[in-house]
């Protein structure tokens, strides 16, 4: 199969130019977020209900002048009773990174800097899931490569969640359903948690993310895929704007071997049990003890 | 009312002394503010750009910045370290240059703090860390926790300093009961604050290069050497510039202080260097990063060997006792020093810690002209803060500045520390 290159070419840039009519709106949602922000607690993490409804409205707004489009930015709650949890079957996967930019579209990241929550390894069969000898660069005319075998890496959304630990000001945490989350309007971009996750799960925005006009996802969460400014940190969100209305996160959806299988990890008849019940099942630096709940496995 | 005039003609009289000087003086200020005005400059254009004006990326993802800052956190915390033999021994000498220290303590803690404000991607979301504003991550963060305790140490050797010589311009000796439990606390607050630096890294298990129970000791054996390499370089500036007299005793005696610092530095490598090679396990990427290069990528490896090269030069400049006497070697010994833990505790530390990066890449940082500027805008902002300090407080030392209208005059001028 043709694979899809490790990095594009840089896009154009997709911003609108401001009207008055749009400056004037952007000013009376700076004001009314002012004035929302300055009192009671400011972290999305501690919102009540209400008044974390009237600060996504703001946002819907704010995207809305500066995009020139509707956006949703819904806050749809943990459902009871899950625990979201990731397997991706290493025998199945073939490196064509189909993942790689269903995630980049679904998930609003930036085109150009270009930025991608999965990054697939290419290792060698010979030498086993080795990070020392893994090439996320691998750009063959055919994958998948004689040899070779290749593991695509993202958050792990683990249960002892280092990154959440070094964080200094509480602007990431894990959700009741098990994502963990980053509250983008927190976050200081000391980039604590990059340093702490062993494994390079956490992007920063080097720049000021950029998306071309009309391709942005309008369909967003609070907690996920909304659009990021510049200098703060993002990453896989398990697409909680999906998962969270009972759908299935964007990778698992485009994968073209079924390498990708995602569930409720308390649901005992669920295919992911099944999977972790039944297969050869491992974690990635499981030495460290962060307990992910993303999952390998072989299943042939 | 007699309290705030006689602290007006205390700002008075400082603004006074700050902006008389001769033409080195003033060519001096001048370096310094050119430095900071290259240096806004640039981070200007890096708040405007984004960090990406930095050579930092994902793979690396602190660098420059974080290594000054981490290097100066160990400048602060050895400045106090003086206040050792002063106070515990009651050793004169040096007793009456700690002052000097603590002004090196707090200007070194500005640049600190600058560092990290100049690295952080949403540098105006900083009061996030301060509550009740903010909201602190207290107990897990590492981060959260220096913060605490940088600012803390801060305060306290602020206070210190400005109760001190305040008192000495008021012709009366400072308070006993306020100075001496502050200094008293300000030592294990120093180890504390480069402790707690060290746990920033040491605690993550992410990157074996740092996730070693050896790292704090070796923080503070490094920065017991630098710190004070700084001091006597300032010191016999001052000695030669000014009246203030400082004994050859204690520059000797903080010369054979850092050699045993240094000896303890180099023996804490040396141990970690053993425990890497020996086990051979897959850890040992990042130190031969380090001393030997992976394959073609080779950056550091001459920033590894000239930082051992310097680190034992200073050793034996500074355990031969003629060496140390002689004031050449002296000052060849507080530079090398200085540029080895230089070298060692900012490229030599963080950049090995990130690559390979935990996912295998290796990515080949240098930091870029932005950042140079930056940081050489930092450290004018120290060098300023610390010349304009001292330009205020020698002179009080000395019994030069004094307020004339102050009662309680005694007959000789009032100690100092």
């Amino acid at each position: 199969m043709k694979h899809l290159p490790v990095m594009n070419q840089a896009a154009d840039p997709g911003e609108s130019a401001c009207s008055r009519r749009q400056f004037a709106s952007i000013a009376a949602a700076a004001a009314a977020g002012f004035l929302l922000t300055a009192c009671g607690p400011r972290r999305l993490r501690e919102m009540p209900k209400a008044r974390l409804r009237q600060a996504l409205d703001e946002m819907e707004r704010e995207y809305a002048a500066k995009r020139g489009m509707a956006v949703q930015v819904a806050d749809t709650p943990p459902m009871p009773d899950v625990l979201f949890g990731y397997a991706l079957d290493l025998s199945r996967c073939i490196g064509c990174r189909r993942c790689v930019y269903a995630c980049v579209e679904e998930n609003n990241l930036s085109r150009d800097p270009q930025l991608h929550w999965i990054r697939v390894l290419q290792m060698e069969k010979e030498k086993g899931v080795d990070f020392r000898h893994a090439d996320p660069y691998y750009a063959p005319a055919e994958v998948p490569e004689e040899g070779h075998f290749y593991v695509p890496v993202a958050c792990q959304q683990c249960r002892n969640a280092p990154c959440v630990k070094t964080c200094p000001t509480g602007a990431t945490w894990m959700e009741p359903d098990g994502i963990v989350v980053i509250d983008y309007d927190w976050c200081i971009g000391c980039r604590c948690c990059m340093a702490a996750c062993p494994y390079g799960a956490r992007h920063f925005n080097w720049a000021e993310p950029r998306i071309p006009a009309g391709e942005l996802n309008p369909a967003t969460h609070y907690l996920g895929n909304r659009p990021r400014p510049n200098g703060v940190v993002e990453k896989c969100t398990f697409c909680i704007q999906r998962v969270r209305k009972g759908r299935y996160p964007a990778c698992v959806e485009v994968c073209p071997v079924g390498a990708r299988k995602f569930g409720n990890l308390l649901d005992k008849d669920s295919e992911i049990r099944y999977i972790i019940e039944n297969k050869r099942v491992l974690v990635l630096k499981q030495e460290l003890n962060t307990l992910p709940k993303f999952f390998y496995f072989y299943a042939t | 009312m007699i309290f705030a005039q006689r602290f007006a003609r205390f700002v008075e009289g400082s603004l006074r002394l700050v902006l008389q000087g001769n033409g080195l003086y003033w060519a001096w200020i001048a370096f310094l503010l050119a430095l900071i005005g290259s240096g806004v400059a640039a981070y200007a254009a890096q708040v405007g750009a984004g960090l990406a004006l930095t050579s930092m990326r994902d793979p690396v993802s602190w660098g420059f910045y974080i290594g000054n800052f981490t290097f100066l956190v160990g400048v602060a915390a050895a400045a106090v370290v003086l206040v050792i033999p002063a106070y515990v021994y009651d050793w004169k000498p040096i007793r009456e240059i700690v002052i000097i220290g603590e002004l090196l303590a707090v200007s070194a803690i500005v640049m600190c703090m600058l560092f990290v404000m100049v690295d952080i991607g949403q540098p105006l979301r900083f009061w996030h860390l301060i509550p009740p504003w903010g909201h602190l991550n207290l107990p897990s963060s590492i981060l959260a926790w220096d913060s605490v305790v940088l600012n803390a140490y801060l305060v306290v050797n602020f206070v210190v300093v400005t109760h001190i010589l305040y008192r000495a311009f008021c012709r009366r000796h400072y308070e006993k009961r306020l100075v001496v439990p502050l200094v008293l606390l300000s030592i294990p607050m120093a180890v504390g604050i480069h402790t707690v630096t060290a746990f920033l890294y040491n605690g993550l298990a992410a990157r074996p290069y740092w996730n070693s129970s050896i790292l704090a000791p070796q923080f503070l054996a490094s920065a017991f050497c630098s710190g004070p390499a700084i001091l006597l370089v300032v010191l016999q500036l001052l000695r030669r510039f000014t009246r203030f007299e400082i004994q050859d005793q204690a520059i000797w005696k903080i010369a054979e202080l850092m050699a045993y610092a240094m000896f303890l530095n180099l023996f804490l490598h040396g141990v970690e260097a053993f425990k890497e090679y020996y086990s051979d396990t897959e850890h040992l990427l990042y130190t031969q990063y380090w001393f030997q290069g992976l394959g073609e990528h080779r950056t550091l490896v001459p920033y590894a060997w000239t930082a051992v090269a310097l680190n034992l030069a200073a050793f034996f400049l500074f355990i031969l006792p003629a060496a140390r006497r002689n004031p050449l070697t002296l000052n060849l010994g507080c530079l090398a020093t200085y540029s080895g833990c230089y070298i060692e505790k900012g490229m030599g530390l963080i950049i090995p810690g990130f690559t390979p990066d935990t996912l295998g890449e290796i990515y080949r940082y240098a930091p870029s002209i932005t950042e140079l500027r930056v940081a050489a805008g930092v450290f004018a902002v120290g060098f300023l803060v610390f010349t304009l300090m001292l330009r205020v407080a020698v002179p009080i030392s000395l019994g030069e500045f004094q307020d004339e209208e102050g009662s309680l005059v005694t007959g000789t001028a009032p100690a100092i520390a």
